[in-house]
């Protein structure tokens, strides 16, 4: 099994941070894991993204021109990544302040309203937990057992008290999402 | 024991090692993309840790000559920086070389020239291999493919250093020092006593007991004759070297007809470019230079009797395949492929190359 994903929204949203809670699950569960952000210009114009590889055997290129799954956060990463998804891959976006949606027929697309959930809840700083939670109901790739691993290995210590509303919001993600 | 896995920058790995390898110093100046490495360090407090000293200078050009005055009493230490830090810190580096002292540097290349950008790139591949700063010298470089690397390599090069009282160079670049791999955590060194010290560098200006005269850190020698004995003393223990550490990894080449020569970063893009290129039937192996000084020459020279053709895929202008092709002897084509001023090669542009520039060629 290779997972290619990436991760694609605004700086402030917690894009790092979700691939990096996802790629600690995976190494959770012995697996060979890559996290390659931006870090270049586009990261200081306020776009921010990362690239995760999840697999079972050594890893080749961290970073990549074509991805398994695009999980899209915003109109400027989707007009990027949506023609980088593999045929027959899967694409999750949350459709606030999108204005253009995906239009590919030969992927998977998902939706889940993060945003608007979130703010509902009063909870904006779990957004991302929800993204993820949707992503890992569209592919299960790594138990919930190794993502509660993976939070306590990327949250500081001061912090952990958080883990059950991480764990509480990614589980309304799995609810929420929606396929197109 | 369970071993300790961690998932790191690339960055981050080099500065856990160093405290873990039992270093004394760290002195450095912030440059992206490496700044992690004192960010790292300084929050770790590694004072506390093993009373290793971790200071920030005021700047490069500082950074390189603390390592200087600490590496001439023995002690175990490492800078790190980007190209243009690099740059500035040549000066020091030929001093420390002609004084022949025992340091590490870590160079996270960035596109350049001048002060380029802060995106990846393998342009100072001459400025490493070749000397970097004035003189006739060398440093040992090694090129990380990996954060695993990243972390293994510090410990790797500060026995170098001290075997060979030589400057060692991490060669990385944007792309291993920024991304987050599985890291295996080895065991903390305990840092040498003085007396190990004075035992292990007994050149070292570690104070004058009665019993021998001063020991001298020097790069300077006026009289022709000597300079150019030293000279010539340097060329042996490059030579030693280059018979005794030589290090490579041989990537489906067996049945290989043609071969990628790629390090560090690139050997990782190229890596995917092989599968590609395998699934259309193109036999394609990879030889991937673990030490850049000393070359793995002898491998290509001879892989070159049953090949039909080489790739170098670099990110620069084409810098490494200069020492392919005087391995290689002009016995096989050998071609350069390579992205430059940060932008990265996708693996499909490297197939096209192959296809291109060997196969077709």
């Amino acid at each position: 099994m290779t997972e290619e994903i990436i991760i694609a929204g605004f700086g402030g949203q917690g894009v790092l941070s979700m691939g990096k809670i996802l790629a600690y699950s995976g190494l959770m569960q012995g697996q060979e894991v890559s996290w390659m952000p931006s870090y270049g210009p586009e990261m200081r114009g306020g776009t921010s993204n990362v690239t995760v590889i999840i697999s079972d055997e050594r890893i080749s290129s961290p970073i990549l021109t074509k991805y398994d799954t695009a999980i899209i956060l915003n109109q400027q990463s989707l007009d990027k990544f949506e023609c980088m998804v593999k045929p027959g891959g899967t694409l999750l976006y949350d459709p606030n302040g999108i204005t253009r949606h995906p239009e590919r027929k030969d992927i998977s697309i998902y939706k889940v309203a993060a945003t608007q959930k979130a703010t509902e809840m009063g909870a904006v700083k779990v957004f991302n937990m929800m993204v993820l939670g949707s992503y890992l109901k569209i592919k299960p790739i790594v138990k919930m057992e190794n993502v509660i691993k993976g939070l306590k290995k990327s949250i500081p210590a001061r912090n952990h008290h958080l883990i059950p509303m991480n764990e509480q919001a990614i589980e309304i993600g799995m609810k929420e999402v929606q396929q197109v | 024991m369970e071993k300790e896995l961690r998932l790191m920058k690339g960055n981050e790995a080099v500065a856990e090692a160093a405290i873990r390898s039992g270093a004394d110093a760290y002195f450095g100046y912030p440059i992206t993309p490496q700044s992690e490495v004192i960010e790292y360090l300084m929050a770790q407090e590694p004072h506390k840790r093993t009373g290793m000293v971790v200071l920030q200078a005021e700047s490069e050009v500082a950074a390189i000559n603390m390592i200087y005055g600490a590496a001439a009493c023995g002690k175990m230490a490492m800078t790190s920086s980007s190209s243009p830090g690099i740059s500035l810190k040549q000066e020091g580096i030929s001093y420390i070389a002609g004084a022949e002292l025992p340091c590490l540097i870590m160079n996270c290349v960035r596109g350049g020239p001048g002060l380029g950008t802060i995106q990846p790139a393998q342009s100072d591949y001459f400025q490493s291999t070749k000397g970097g700063g004035h003189g006739d010298y060398r440093l040992v470089v090694l090129a990380p493919a990996s954060v695993q690397e990243m972390y293994d390599f510090v410990e790797i090069g500060f026995d170098l250093a001290f075997k060979y009282r030589n400057p060692v160079m991490i060669l990385a670049d944007g792309i291993i020092g920024q991304m987050m791999e599985k890291v295996e955590i080895g065991p903390q060194k305990v840092r040498r006593t003085m007396e190990e010290v004075i035992k292990q560098c007994p050149w070292g200006t570690t104070g004058k007991p009665t019993t021998r005269e001063r020991n001298i850190i020097t790069s300077l020698d006026l009289v022709a004759s000597r300079q150019e004995a030293f000279n010539l003393k340097l060329v042996k223990k490059y030579d030693e070297i280059k018979e005794k550490e030589v290090k490579y990894e041989l990537i489906n080449c067996d049945d290989a007809e043609y071969i990628i020569v790629a390090y560090g970063s690139s050997a990782r893009l190229s890596m995917k470019a092989m599968d590609l290129l395998r699934a259309k039937g193109i036999k394609t192996g990879i030889v991937r230079p673990i030490t850049l000084f000393p070359f793995p020459s002898k491998v290509l020279f001879d892989l070159a009797d049953r090949v039909k053709g080489f790739l170098t895929v670099e990110m620069s202008t084409g810098q490494m395949v200069e020492d392919v092709r005087l391995a290689v002897q002009f016995k096989k084509p050998v071609e350069h492929y390579g992205r430059v001023g940060g932008v990265i090669p996708s693996p499909e542009e490297i197939v096209n190359a192959l296809e291109q520039k060997i196969i077709g060629g």
